[in-house]
């Protein structure tokens, strides 16, 4: 289990179980269609601004997988930077809250362009 | 074999295959043979790129649940909110108004017990219940399962009671036009910067129990201002769906969203 779990509270822990099982998933559907057996590696890509935590998504990552074709699969995540277009400055900034407001001018006419996804990028599996 | 997805009992997409798969099959496929101490002739890792959303599943349902809804003139609407913030006796009350003008229905989704269902049908109209067991959100898989069972007519209004839950919900489309997220007062006002997912997700809050202000220390303009910041576009209606004060906007922007719904754009 993860070192940092008693800090996360059980309803992140469910956000984030959910999510691992659509990883999930989408893992046994790639199983089936490209013909793997097992995963060593997963390459997530998580947005600063998706609302996922990647402890929480480490913890539940380890549960949902056990018994399937990830078993023991490592988890790596790649941190995706907010990034928000700002009206009236006319360009973007980065973001790290969805509450932040424009480092340049101070206003919260923000519009989010990037660091909202939540992508499994890669596979490592033999 | 359901007509919305094709899926079994077994919950077995047949259907997935038609949709447009974002990866790449057979991508890249060098192999890491030397950072492992595989034996000849066995198996060598390869990698496969996937680059794939993770709730993609989800949002397809949701796309066929907004096609299904909007080719019916449906307006369906999110309803989302801590636990206790009073949805579904603002739920009970919008429908008691409305209930002779528009046909209304409901989607009532829960962890456990049909109690909010039974509430609901006590008003005389159509409630379905979805028991979410340990999850903590309606997916759009399980919303398109139950406008299959619940058949809202055309041009109505159909209310999804989400689970209590201001976390997960945020996350998933289920081919609503809006999500409704729901605030009392007596809740705290800093909540949409502890929850800016759901705040940021919404197009409109109700700030409800507003009968209970004189009692409370809630400062209803700090808890707007922190709303609009995490989304500037979010609209807000304070009211009490017990004492009635406010109601009559929130009817109003119900009829007009539904009116909306019925434009047929091409």
């Amino acid at each position: 289990m993860h070192q940092n779990v008693e800090n996360i509270t059980w309803v992140f822990i469910m956000h984030e179980m959910s999510l691992c099982e659509s990883v999930l998933q989408i893992i046994e559907q790639q199983a089936q269609a490209q013909q793997f057996h097992k995963v060593k590696t997963v390459w997530l890509e998580i947005g600063a601004l998706s609302g996922v935590e990647p402890d929480a998504m480490r913890f539940s990552f380890e549960v949902v997988t056990n018994g399937s074709v990830a078993d023991q699969a490592k988890l790596e995540i790649i941190h995706i930077p907010g990034q928000a277009w700002c009206m009236p400055c006319a360009r973007e900034v980065f973001v790290e809250q969805l509450y932040d407001e424009c480092p340049h001018c101070g206003s919260h006419q923000l519009q989010i362009v990037g660091g909202d996804q939540m992508r499994i990028k890669e596979l490592e599996v033999e | 074999m359901c007509g919305i997805c094709g899926c079994g009992e077994g919950h077995n997409h047949s259907h997935e295959e038609q949709h447009d798969h974002e990866h790449a099959h057979d991508s890249h496929g060098h192999s890491h043979a030397a950072e492992h101490s595989h034996a000849p002739g066995l198996t060598q890792a390869r990698m496969v790129q996937i680059e794939q959303d993770i709730l993609s599943k989800n949002n397809r349902y949701a796309d066929e649940n907004r096609r299904y809804l909007s080719e019916r003139s449906i307006l369906a609407l999110n309803l989302v909110s801590s636990p206790g913030s009073g949805k579904t006796t603002l739920l009970t009350e919008t429908i008691i108004r409305l209930k002779e003008e528009l046909t209304i229905a409901v989607i009532e989704g829960d962890q456990q017990t049909a109690r909010d269902a039974d509430r609901i049908r006590a008003t005389g109209v159509q409630a379905l219940q979805i028991n979410t067991g340990k999850g903590c959100h309606l997916d759009a898989h399980r919303v398109g399962h139950a406008l299959q069972s619940l058949h809202p007519q055309l041009h109505s209004l159909l209310f999804i009671e989400n689970v209590g839950n201001l976390v997960c919900p945020s996350a998933f489309d289920l081919g609503e036009a809006h999500k409704v997220v729901i605030l009392s007062v007596t809740e705290g006002e800093d909540k949409p910067i502890k929850y800016p997912d759901m705040f940021h997700a919404a197009d409109l809050m109700i700030l409800n129990k507003t009968d209970l202000l004189p009692h409370l220390d809630f400062d209803s303009e700090q808890c707007i201002k922190y709303a609009k910041q995490v989304n500037p576009k979010i609209k807000v209606l304070s009211l009490s769906a017990k004492s009635g004060e406010g109601m009559e906007n929130w009817l109003k922007w119900l009829r007009v969203e539904l009116e909306l719904q019925r434009i047929a754009y091409d």
